[in-house]
């Protein structure tokens, strides 16, 4: 192949249509070896945003990310919290293997301070991880948010609701969970590489309830799409 | 041994116009029995005729507008100490020399501050920054840098057996003695320091006392001189009067920022930090506005400080001009630094506590906090909003809910399909909060796995919490 056409394709932006994009930036691993397959870099990526669409809340939206955000509080990191709809359980999470010292939980009275938190949160530098939970979304400061985990080589996780699906949206990762009576199902909605037909199966319980740190071996596998999801 | 002398020629007049150029003119006046003589003015006043030693009278007449405030000894130490505790930042080697002067001992710094010219340049700097004027002069004994700073002979003299030609050509009036003294020695036909060694020194001592000769042994270095190094008190008050009236928050940084830099020095000094400090704004006729500035750990930074101080002030309505700012800490605590990783760059990590500070100005303490797991059996008790960084115990094993509700909400049994339990919780009859009850991990029908409980009491089923 032409070389200079190589040097074009290593270029993190640029990816053929069969295969996953390059991270641009550093990845924190899921803990799910399947899902951690389909994602570009092999894991949650650093420095860009992360949209989680889910139709209920309860469903293994949280244990889906504990084993990267364990890993995070292992290198004594900190994360943020930013408008979560419930209290956070302490003896979960710190059973699960967050180390609490470094968890902040925030509470901003109006949705433009929790906005500004994230965005606070994101750029500081300071937080590997933020998770936000907010209202009222606009592309202005969805760019606002992207720039920060840029700036703050933060991961940032927003959590919607499904119905959200169907909106534009800049994050570079949106996944769209399902409970199955199999496990939970992750629909990736939009990734950097190609499009992906099939929902990745994670069966979350099967310690019966908080997983420890780590799982050695979450069982996984990969089915057909059990409901259609649209994609745009 | 390398002292560094600091001289401030002016600080009975720049402790009311440090930092500002006063257009008007002004003299610092000092009492001599009943008749007043200037002490110090400034340029306008300069410019005006107006010498320092004049009668006060023979200066008004000349100026009429001059401004004439009386010479406050005490507040020239308390500048004193201020600048003596700014001076700790660079090291803790540091002496008063009352009323006008200081004396550092550089020597074991300089490779801290990577060299003399650095040191320097960075102390003048400083001293530029906060307003004050001064002659520098270093030697290797303190007396000798002092007798050259009074001089105003700016030099460094490194080699102990130069000194005594440096010294030689000084005045005998900067020395340390009485008037008569001085004016009997210069009767006698000395009048630099270099002719006075000439004498012999049995005759000196008899004519003039022992003192004499000690205090310019102590210049050459044949007399030890022991020096007391100064250490502030244990709390931080210090107060600035304004030079005008202030009504910006930019305006009040920039005059709280020369407060701050003693602050942090004080605090280099007693390798200490705070976790709060509060800026008094006083105003005319009105009650004063308080700024509190906390921090989520002891803290000596100045930029952080600084920092903080900025956004809460930009945060605060002042309600009326500014005359005056007092900065207190009133709580000094020791802390311990973390040591610097040799391999690890770690300038590219920001601080979390830093952040936590900021997003604590604009929301509020009570909207940021960390959690901790809580010694009780009762769920809704055992856990706890916390300080970040606070130790707390690893929680028990049994199987908790990642999200709790904040309140238990009533549920229907028909619609929940039991997966395990029960777990029987029985606790909190002493105080009033008793719980009697049954929980179990349940599916609900959407999928979503919950946390519930049965009162026992009523046998009314509840949810508590979701494993999300």
């Amino acid at each position: 192949m032409n070389a200079s056409l190589d040097l074009v394709l290593q270029h993190p932006g640029i990816w053929r249509g069969d295969q996953l994009a390059q991270a641009t930036g550093e990845t924190l691993s899921t803990g799910f070896a399947e899902l951690d397959e389909q994602l570009p870099g092999g894991g949650w990526a650093r420095g860009a945003l992360t949209e989680i669409l889910l139709e209920r809340e309860g469903i293994g939206e949280l244990r889906l990310l504990l084993p990267a955000l364990a890993s995070v509080s292992k290198q004594s990191e900190w994360q943020a919290w930013v408008s979560p709809p419930h209290v956070p359980y302490a003896p979960a999470l710190s059973g699960a293997g967050v180390n609490l010292k470094q968890l902040l939980v925030a509470r901003p009275q109006t949705p433009a301070d929790a906005w500004w938190t994230t965005e606070q949160a994101l750029r500081s530098g300071a937080c590997s991880a933020v998770l936000a939970w907010l209202s009222a979304p606009d592309e202005k400061r969805m760019r606002r948010l992207q720039l920060g985990a840029e700036t703050g080589h933060a991961w940032g996780v927003l959590f919607r609701s499904a119905s959200a699906a169907q909106e534009r949206s800049t994050a570079s990762l949106r996944l769209l969970l399902e409970a199955t009576s199999n496990g939970l199902a992750v629909h990736i909605l939009k990734r950097r590489g190609g499009q992906v037909n099939k929902p990745v199966l994670l069966s979350l319980h099967q310690n019966n309830g908080v997983r420890q740190a780590r799982p050695s071996a979450p069982s996984l596998s990969v089915v057909p799409s059990l409901r259609a999801v649209s994609r745009n | 041994m390398f002292w560094l002398a600091i001289h401030f020629p002016a600080l009975p007049l720049e402790i009311y116009s440090r930092g500002v150029a006063v257009p008007e003119p002004i003299a610092v006046i000092e009492r001599h029995g009943n008749r007043s003589r200037v002490k110090a003015c400034n340029e306008a006043a300069d410019a005006g005729g107006v010498l320092v030693g004049m009668p006060v009278s023979a200066a008004q007449a000349l100026l009429t507008n001059l401004v004439v405030r009386s010479r406050d000894m005490a507040a020239e130490l308390e500048s004193l100490e201020g600048l003596a505790s700014w001076a700790g930042n660079y090291t803790p080697a540091v002496s008063l020399q009352p009323p006008d002067g200081l004396l550092i001992e550089i020597g074991s710094c300089l490779s801290l501050h990577r060299g003399f010219k650095n040191l320097i340049a960075q102390m003048r700097h400083g001293l530029n920054e906060m307003g004050y004027s001064a002659s520098l002069a270093c030697a290797t004994t303190p007396h000798a840098a002092w007798l050259l700073a009074l001089a105003g002979q700016e030099v460094a003299i490194r080699d102990p057996a130069k000194l005594e030609t440096v010294l030689g050509e000084l005045s005998v009036r900067l020395l340390d003695q009485s008037q008569d003294t001085l004016a009997s020695l210069e009767m006698l036909g000395a009048h630099t320091l270099g002719e006075c060694l000439s004498f012999p020194r049995a005759g000196m001592a008899r004519r003039f006392g022992q003192s004499l000769l000690d205090e310019m042994d102590r210049a050459l270095g044949r007399l030890p001189e022991a020096r007391e190094f100064f250490l502030p008190p244990p709390s931080f008050t210090r107060r600035l009067e304004l030079p005008s009236l202030v009504n910006e928050s930019e305006a009040l940084l920039f005059a709280s920022r020369l407060l701050l830099l003693e602050l942090e020095g004080c605090l280099n000094l007693r390798q200490a930090g705070v976790q709060e400090f509060e800026l008094v704004c006083h105003h005319e006729d009105m009650p004063e506005t308080v700024v509190k500035v906390g921090f989520a750990q002891p803290t000596r930074a100045l930029e952080r400080m600084l920092l903080l101080l900025r956004e809460t002030l930009g945060r605060t309505r002042l309600c009326a001009p500014v005359h005056t700012i007092v900065l207190n800490a009133s709580r000094i605590q020791e802390i311990e630094l973390a040591n610097l990783d040799l391999f690890q760059d770690n300038a590219e990590t920001g601080d979390g506590n830093l952040l936590l500070e900021r997003l604590r100005i604009r929301l509020g303490k009570e909207a940021v906090f960390s959690i901790a797991p809580a010694a009780d059996h009762r769920p809704e008790l055992a856990w706890r909003p916390c300080e970040a960084g606070d130790e707390s115990k690893p929680a028990g094993k049994q199987q908790r809910p990642l999200w709790l509700l904040p309140k238990p909400m009533p549920c229907r049994k028909e619609r929940l399909e039991l997966q395990s339990g029960p777990e029987r919780i029985e606790s909190g009859w002493w105080d009033g909060m008793d719980v009697v009850r049954d929980y179990y991990v349940a599916q609900g029908r959407n999928g979503s796995r919950l946390w519930v409980f049965r009162e026992r009491s009523s046998g009314a089923w509840f949810v508590h919490g979701l494993f999300a």
